[in-house]
């Protein structure tokens, strides 16, 4: 069960001909594939791409009917090794993944599906995690085209465009035996447009076909000579192919503009970006009316020789946009020009950044250096504004007060007492060598808990922890989300530590889904699913590979009981990895599955137990210790109105999912009384009330008589 | 050619909001209201890892294209903004840091609600930061601001505050379109439509256009203790007005404030040594020209002092735990109405030293001091669950907060006492010849705080800070010292800010041996 529920984007896989799809970027891209006619769809969930998985994962009915198998693949590598069906089959497929680390995984398949080249089309949708929002290190996708030999298609970032992008992109890929990859930015993922559908298609040729009627050619197979003859193939056979499908079929795009001499070549997913900047600077209209000629790069690999030749000819100057390093595009439209002789200058990451988003600030600033340098520049760019700066008394303190908001722990996350605990325990066991790993759980090496000295890659936590792995001084400590344990940690990590005999402590933090990336089952989920198989514990498979230490912890919100394990862990003579697996749902999914229930019940009267977390804030000293062994966003401070006092006080507001995270920690560390959990009973039944009223009964009496016996002072503001 | 360009420019709108605040549906929203207007409407977004808790921008452009295609960009331009709606006040800030909001353009709806940053919620003393900030930001850069809680709207309607967003937008006339025509986007969101439009409804105008002005504490009525004795009530009135005679009137409010607190923690009597302490500090603080100083050692001593006299012992808690105001105050807390039954767990661990802390003063030192006494007394301490509304939770509490009658007698009192007359005398003797340093002396009594652990790790913190105070006695620029160290301890709960603090002082002045 994902995040979300897609139950409406699914209904709009179902639109015929000439019906009007509105939504996001990456949803038009699913639809676009049944309409594209393909057979089999794999991927693995990550940012910007996620809801392309949920939506095929909710959509169970429309797929069979369509006769298209969707798997939620293990890992971008077993999505990639997918299009294998797509190598001796007509048959479409498609993979997607989060991009440049999903494509990294996926390289060793990818490089092998490329080398021997596709029969039926076989595209694969890289979400390209860069710039603001980007939670990966900055690169680009365009080398593993390059390398492999994929053609990779960057089209505008408008509804329509990327759904033909999918459609041309089969064809290509059919055409030249290539698989095809289609790159989409965080925004173009997530961008709201519609466009119009046509109807899905059947694929002709069936996945049963093939698997009654098997196929194989030996030398699409890696391995020589028929790989020599890959390579061979690649540049005279495939590669013309495509320059010629792309050529023919028009998939770049030329706009005029009346200042001929000078022209912008960019990637299709900047176009409007650059019409954005062009209009600040006088030079283009909202409708994409332009008065300096642009050549939009649909497809960034392979790159048409004769059009860039053509355009650049006889300008003056030509500015190349194009985001992020290195510098491909700009290195090989000059080698393009020299070898024609084209002496036109090619302006690039001279102007523009040489790192980094192009925004549309960037952009402007970029072209307006590009055109200040041209010797008739156009009359309107003095028309375009820029913000007077705040004086800096202002600024300063501006900067100064607006925080730095990181991404952190959502409240009541069951991994925060994980955290807690392990700050904890090194209080008394001593600071340890941490390795952390992809997931929420990496947010431990923020404030307020600063746990974790590296991040090596998905499932690879315990691994990064091997190279210290010397059985002497203090133990490391791993760390490993389910996640990632099943993207290939049990291999890479826990099955490496029981062969190489490690002797440290790998720490498994399972919250029942992938939760990072949308709350999406894996194997370990309790969840029942309709269409997948759940409930693999990951105590077996981790005892499966041979580890013999395992402790489990199903309520990690027992701050002394996890930090008790994770300090035996750390000191227990037993030899070989020691697995803790800390066990609690991640809250976002319980809230959604648990909220509508207790609604439900309330709604009917029956008898529901709300609780919420406090703290008394004339018992709080205002000193905040708690925040910082919690850091949970219900957690925060509020003024009093106590003249006394000079520091603000703890204070639960109402986004407390009553966890109790902040009560056991009070205790477990010994801070102090001030929190205490309320409960209230809704619709209370009589044996409740009858209860309540006795108890009442006898402490509202004892209350009146202290009341009468000494002086009190008014009670506080509510806040 | 360039005449040919259209002038059409589409409506620009970004919204700053903190992942799981509904950004995502205020955006949803205002798509459905365009298109529902015949417009075209574009929306992206960033939200990546950002919809755990980070800041993020959800950007919307729209416009009455009129059958043509237009283009849109994915990100908001500097200086190109219409409308910038912050779901947080910090995060009106950020928008203005971006260059978002510009005087001849943008329209700035900002919830004056703080959610605060951790970097804000860690530091040991007051870490918040300056709202006023973005106020003056504001006024300069936005061409109107706007400004209400809208996050309490939306509480207050059981709602969430994408809604009271949303309505505020409507109520603000930043957009072309008619009321009815926001609430018909919001009914066709389905979810929760009832409670999203009663939020829509309270925020459509609530919008405040000018700054807030601050209320004077001074002006408010003086707060008076309630029940008692007649007895207690006489002696308590009589104290009233010896204070309201002998001290002068500038420090009215922040005496009585102290005089209550310390009658409500133990009783008259205890108001009367407060009070006696008090008049001998306002003596010195007239005798070393504390007049042209509005006396602001007085004053500082009447504050510092009653929170002194009333530390927090097992005592202490018990009775505020166990108050009828307290109960109400927690059924407020999560509005429980008057059929709800509601149970109140405490979290609590007292330690041996809590529990000799409860002991007559001899007894508790000899039983600190006996290892089988200590052994004993570990079976009554650790971690304690109290159902405080329970018959035996609750006479367990009484029956603690009773002790206050012999309080007095008790070793806990006795080390405070102990505590507060060599931190008086010490300013005493430091008023006659630096009247600066011995204020900041005083206000040194704030760094003191916490239970258990963390009060120890501030008592160290306090004393190192006064010997530290105690290197630069005698120099002109001594208070200043004092102040930056105080500061500095703070700062961060280990007290590195301190250390670097005493390292510079010890760097110009030698170690000395005298202590306060």
């Amino acid at each position: 069960m994902a995040e979300r529920s897609f139950v409406q984007e699914v209904q709009a896989l179902r639109l015929g001909a000439g019906e009007t799809f509105r939504g996001e970027g990456i949803l038009a891209v699913t639809k676009a594939l049944l309409e594209s006619g393909v057979g089999y769809v794999g991927g693995y969930q990550g940012a910007p791409i996620s809801h392309l998985m949920d939506v095929l994962a909710d959509a169970k009915d429309i797929l069979d009917e369509l006769g298209v198998h969707f798997e939620a693949s293990a890992s971008e590598a077993a999505a990639a090794a997918m299009l294998s069906a797509s190598m001796h089959y007509p048959i479409r497929g498609a993979a997607t993944w989060k991009s440049t680390v999903g494509t990294n995984v996926a390289s060793d398949a990818l490089a092998n599906l490329s080398s021997g080249g596709v029969t039926g089309g076989a595209l694969i949708i890289v979400g390209e995690d860069y710039g603001e929002g980007s939670s990966i290190m900055q690169e680009r996708s365009h080398a593993f085209a390059m390398k492999s030999q994929i053609w990779l298609l960057d089209p505008r970032p408008n509804a329509e465009s990327i759904v033909k992008a999918v459609r041309d992109g089969f064809e290509l890929s059919e055409a030249s035996n290539t698989p095809v990859m289609l790159e989409l930015r965080i925004r173009a993922c997530h961008v709201h447009g519609s466009f119009e559908t046509r109807d899905n298609v059947r694929p002709d040729f069936t996945l049963e076909q093939a698997r009654n009627h098997p196929r194989r050619e030996t030398d699409r197979i890696v391995l020589p000579p028929a790989s020599f003859a890959h390579e061979q193939e690649k540049v005279t056979k495939r590669w013309p192919a495509a320059v010629e499908f792309i050529k023919s079929r028009k998939l770049n795009e030329f706009f005029d503009g009346d200042i001929t001499d000078i022209g912008i070549v960019l990637q299709g997913g900047h176009y409007n970006g650059v019409i954005a900047a062009l209009r600040q600077l006088g030079l283009a209209d909202v409708y994409g009316k332009t008065r300096v000629p642009l050549y939009v790069m649909n497809v960034t690999y392979p790159l048409i020789d004769d059009e860039v030749v053509s355009f650049c000819a006889d300008k003056r100057a030509v500015l190349m946009v194009e985001e992020g390093q290195p510098d491909h595009l700009e290195q090989a439209v000059s080698t393009i020009l020299r070898r024609a002789g084209v002496t036109t200058p090619l302006h690039g990451k001279d102007f523009l950044p040489k790192a980094g988003e192009y925004t549309n600030k960037a952009l402007i600033e970029g072209i307006r250096g590009f055109l200040d340098l041209q010797a008739e520049k156009p009359a309107a760019l003095a028309g375009s504004k820029t913000a007077a700066p705040l004086p800096d008394d202002v600024a300063n303190a501006l900067n100064k007060a607006v925080p730095p908001r990181p991404a952190g722990f959502c409240t009541g996350c069951p991994e925060r007492p994980i955290f807690s605990a392990l700050t904890l325990a090194q209080q008394d066991v001593g600071e340890r060598h941490i390795a952390c790993d992809i997931g929420c759980h990496l947010f431990s090496i923020l404030p307020p808990f600063n746990v974790g000295a590296s991040t090596m890659g998905y499932g690879l936590g315990a691994a990064s922890a091997s190279g210290l792995n010397i059985g002497k001084g203090k133990r490391s400590i791993s760390i490993m989300g389910d996640g990632g344990f099943w993207h290939n940690g049990l291999a890479s990590g826990i099955g490496n530590a029981v062969f190489n005999q490690s002797d440290d402590v790998v720490l498994i933090v399972d919250n029942f889904y992938a939760a990072a990336t949308g709350g999406q089952d894996i194997l370990s989920s309790r969840a029942s699913n309709r269409d997948r198989s759940t409930r693999h514990p990951i105590e077996d498979a981790v005892k499966g590979v041979g580890v013999t230490w395992v402790r489990r912890i199903d309520h990690t919100y027992d701050v002394g009981a996890m930090r008790r394990v994770i300090e035996e862990a750390l000191t227990t003579d037993a030899s070989g990895p020691k697995v803790v697996i800390a066990s609690s749902e991640c809250m976002l999914n319980r809230q959604r599955r648990e909220r509508p229930i207790r609604r439900k019940a309330l709604g009917e009267g029956q008898r529901v137990v709300a609780q919420k977390f406090g703290v008394d804030e004339d018992i709080c000293t205002g000193d905040h210790a708690c925040t910082r062994i919690s850091g949970c966003p219900s957690l925060t401070l509020k003024e009093t109105d106590d003249p006394l006092r000079d520091d603000p006080v703890a204070f639960v507001d109402n986004s407390c999912v009553a966890c109790g995270h902040c009560g056991e920690v009070a205790d477990a560390a010994v801070l102090c009384p001030s929190f205490y959990r309320a409960d209230a009973v809704h619709n209370p039944t009589f044996w409740d009330r009858t209860l309540a009223r006795l108890r009442k009964g006898v402490t509202a009496k004892l209350q009146q008589r202290r009341d009468a016996q000494r002086l009190q002072e008014p009670v506080g503001e509510q806040p | 050619m360039a005449d040919e360009l259209s002038r059409d420019r589409p409506i620009c709108v970004a919204v700053l909001a903190i992942g799981g605040q509904g950004g995502g549906v205020v955006t949803d929203w205002l798509v459905a209201l365009a298109e529902s207007r015949g417009w075209v409407a574009q929306s992206t977004s960033v939200p990546g890892v950002a919809q755990r808790t980070g800041a993020t921008v959800y950007y919307v452009e729209m416009i009455e294209a009129g059958g043509q295609t237009p283009i849109l960009a994915l990100m908001p331009t500097p200086g190109d903004v219409d409308l910038v709606v912050a779901a947080e006040w910090m995060e009106a800030g950020r928008a203005i840091q971006r260059g978002l909001v510009s005087p001849d353009r943008t329209t700035l709806i900002a919830s004056t609600h703080r959610s605060l940053a951790v970097s804000e919620k860690s530091v040991p003393g007051d870490g918040v930061n300056d709202p006023q900030a973005v106020e003056m930001a504001a006024a300069l850069t936005a061409k109107r601001f706007l400004r209400a809680d809208l996050s309490a709207i939306a509480q207050a309607n059981g709602s969430v505050i994408s809604a009271s967003l949303f309505g505020s937008i409507a109520g603000s006339g930043a957009l072309p379109f008619p009321r009815s025509a926001f609430e018909e986007a919001v009914r066709a969101g389905g979810l929760g439509v009832e409670a999203s439009l009663r939020a829509f409804d309270a925020a459509y105008d609530c919008l405040d256009e000018s700054a807030p002005e601050q209320a004077d504490a001074n002006e408010a009525p003086l707060p008076v203790l309630s029940g008692g004795t007649p007895a207690e009530r006489q002696k308590y009135h009589a104290l009233c007005e010896r204070a309201g005679a002998y001290f002068p009137d500038s420090m009215k409010a922040i005496l009585r404030a102290g005089l209550n607190r310390v009658v409500d923690y133990q009783d008259a009597a205890y108001g009367e040594d407060y009070l006696d302490r008090l008049e001998e500090i306002i003596d010195l603080d007239k005798r070393v020209g504390g007049n042209d100083k509005e006396h602001a050692l007085t004053a500082f001593v009447a504050k510092y002092l009653a929170s002194a006299m009333s530390y927090q012992d097992v005592i202490r808690v018990a009775d505020l735990k166990s108050r009828s105001s307290r109960f109400a105050r927690v059924r407020g807390d999560i509005a429980a109405d008057e059929e709800q039954v509601v149970a109140i767990t405490e979290f609590m661990h007292p330690r041996v030293q809590e529990i000799c802390g409860l002991l007559p003063a001899s007894l508790g030192r000899g039983a600190e001091e006996n290892r089988f006494v200590r052994w004993l007394l570990s079976l009554f301490t650790g971690s304690k669950r109290v159902r405080s509304d329970s018959l035996r939770g609750f006479l367990s509490l009484y029956v603690l907060s009773a002790l206050r009658r012999w309080r007095r007698k008790l070793l806990r009192h006795e080390i405070e006492m102990a505590h507060i007359s060599r931190w008086l005398a010490n300013v005493t003797r430091t008023a006659n010849d630096d009247y600066d340093l011995a204020v900041e002396i005083v206000r040194c009594r704030r760094m003191i705080k916490g239970y258990s652990d963390t009060h120890e790790r501030s008592m160290s913190k306090y004393d190192q800070v006064l010997q530290g105070i105690d290197l630069v006695r005698g120099r002109a620029d001594a208070a200043d010292w004092a102040q930056r160290l105080h500061e500095a301890a703070l700062q961060d709960p280990d007290g590195v800010a301190l250390a670097g603090a005493l390292k510079t002082i010890e760097s110009f002045s030698g170690p000395k041996s005298e202590v306060a």
